[in-house]
């Protein structure tokens, strides 16, 4: 592709979706991720709450806790990804055990980061969400 | 497992997560056996429980000024007492979380419950002793008891 051509071309921008029923890791996320073209849409502190802003927001990718009140991330991660096949999710958990992680990829889950995690590991695994 | 592999799982998580959290080692001093008095608790303290194949409680308690330090490490600027407990709701989940590494999947954690100033009795199942791990970070003194059947 000629540079005219690669600067024509368009450029998909991600609308990313916080999930954490946690504050502080949510405004972490919010803070931490510094890929271009992904533009924060919103944050969520369950489940519930992730469809409802899904529905509103219509994000590309997801960052996903497990462990929440009211509807958990495994549960949220099924029916996002049944709403929309495209969708990336990123799942991330304090849930160390390999089960855990296979069963979230199994629901549909792009990715898996475990908590804690470095600002770095974040992005890369952020990059190879939006990547693959 | 033995008691002390079990124990050194969670020395493991509270080690990691002070290392990739704030970037800065915590140490955890000797565990011991909390006999004939209920382990103290500091100005936050967050619970989880614990179900499946172990059942019982791990709970992480911490100062006001360790957690407000560990979040201004964390670049937050919102040292709210909701925040805090936040934080340490977090801590503790992370810490129980991490622990399945050893435990499997079948060692079932709750949603944190978080707790500021003096606890009511912590639910210890009956016949257990609670193990209590010091954590030392910076010069701050925290501790994760742990406490399964």
């Amino acid at each position: 592709m000629s540079p005219r051509a690669a600067a024509a071309a368009p450029v998909m921008v991600h609308r990313l979706m916080v999930v954490d029923d946690s504050n502080v890791i949510r405004r972490r996320i919010e803070r931490a991720h510094d890929l271009p073209f992904v533009e924060f849409v919103g944050s969520a502190r369950n489940g519930r709450e992730a469809l409802e802003l899904h529905a509103r927001t219509r994000p590309t990718i997801v960052t996903m806790d497990l462990t929440m009140p009211e509807m958990d991330g495994i549960e949220c991660v099924e029916r996002l990804v049944a709403r929309d096949p495209d969708i990336r999710i990123l799942v991330i958990s304090a849930l160390a055990d390999k089960a855990t992680a296979i069963t979230a990829l199994e629901k549909g889950a792009s990715g898996f980061l475990c908590k804690p995690f470095t600002d770095r590991q974040l992005n890369d695994a952020l990059r190879k969400l939006i990547q693959d | 497992m033995t008691q002390e592999a079990e124990v050194g799982i969670f020395i493991d998580s509270v080690l990691g997560y002070f290392d990739v959290t704030v970037q800065h080692t915590a140490q955890c001093g000797t565990p011991y056996l909390a006999i004939g008095r209920a382990p103290e608790v500091s100005d936050y303290t967050a619970m989880i429980r614990v179900s499946g194949k172990r059942h019982g409680i791990v709970y992480f308690t911490a100062p006001r000024s360790m957690l407000s330090v560990m979040l201004m490490r964390m670049q937050e600027t919102d040292m709210s007492h909701e925040n805090l407990c936040d934080l340490v709701g977090e801590i503790a989940n992370t810490f129980a979380g991490n622990a399945r590494r050893g435990f499997g999947p079948q060692f079932v954690i709750s949603v944190p419950q978080v707790v500021s100033g003096p606890t009511t009795p912590m639910d210890y199942p009956p016949g257990t002793h609670p193990i209590v791990i010091p954590i030392d970070w910076r010069t701050y003194k925290a501790r994760l008891v742990v406490c399964l059947n």
